[in-house]
């Protein structure tokens, strides 16, 4: 097998910026520092991470990125909200989203974000990796809570790691 | 004693996130079937625990030790380990046939048979 000497040059700045804010101080002896343990911690962790992850479009993660945190802070008061109505009111339910999806590293990311989102939770994916299934706090619609996910989360994530 | 008005805006914030970090509990308790106590700890304490570490962003940078933002990182890390941990158990859940209020979909009865 070739030895890479830089699997994952994405990997090394973020795992560098993680270190300097560990140390919660700024010096150029962190960065170094920092530098230095995101060049070696991804060769070493090779066998999990096999893939090399490409961002195609970046604009379109930061965009991404920012949905998600208004998505958050909406599906917060939305559970709080549920909880403190009590759960008489509420219809739990599962729905399952087929997965267009095809890389580990996006459907993980789809999952995350679905669990981090308005009252869904990902319960469990197939052994094939096609179809998720999404708890759902208070699901009304079925197939509308399926289209919204596949249209607001699976659509961006298909665009910035899948895209062509 | 005076009182600044950042002291003001930070105790808010404190009181924020303690208050959604309760309901998130508050949750386990109300909610009927293990499914639906899932979603307590991966979203209300989300909330909750990032107004505080914010507050906390806040009062450690405006003092004169300077800028502290370490507390970044533990959002970063609840992130990611919030989901993760929520969905293994659910996945236990639903081999261990967990009762649940909602009916499980049929791929799951499918696949979990034939192993």
């Amino acid at each position: 097998m070739k030895i890479r000497l830089l699997p994952h040059p994405i990997l090394t700045p973020v795992l560098a910026i993680v270190w300097i804010l560990l140390s919660n101080g700024f010096t150029i002896g962190h960065l170094l520092l920092g530098l230095l343990l995101g060049w070696i911690i991804p060769i070493f962790t090779l066998r999990f991470w096999p893939d090399r992850i490409h961002i195609k479009r970046p604009l379109a993660l930061l965009r991404f990125v920012g949905m998600l945190f208004h998505d958050i802070l909406t599906a917060n008061v939305a559970v709080a909200y549920y909880i403190l109505r009590g759960s008489r009111r509420v219809t739990p339910g599962f729905v399952v989203v087929p997965l267009e999806l095809e890389s580990d590293f996006g459907i993980s990311l789809l999952a995350n974000t679905i669990s981090l989102t308005p009252g869904t939770v990902s319960a469990w994916l197939d052994p094939e990796r096609r179809h998720l299934v999404v708890h759902g706090l208070n699901v009304r619609n079925p197939e509308a809570l399926v289209e919204s996910i596949k249209q607001r989360y699976e659509a961006p994530l298909l665009e910035i790691f899948e895209s062509c | 004693m005076e009182y600044s008005l950042l002291d003001i805006f930070l105790s808010v914030l404190i009181l924020f996130g303690g208050i959604f970090t309760f309901i998130g509990s508050l949750g386990l308790v109300r909610l009927r079937d293990f499914y639906s106590r899932l979603h307590g700890p991966t979203k209300a304490t989300t909330l909750g625990v990032g107004s505080l570490l914010i507050a906390s962003v806040i009062h450690f940078s405006t003092q004169e030790t300077g800028l502290s933002l370490h507390e970044l990182l533990i959002t970063l890390f609840l992130f990611i380990t919030a989901p993760v941990s929520a969905h293994l158990l659910s996945k236990a859940a639903i081999h261990l046939r967990v009762r649940s209020v909602a009916k499980l979909p049929a791929i799951i009865e499918e696949t979990e048979r034939s192993d």
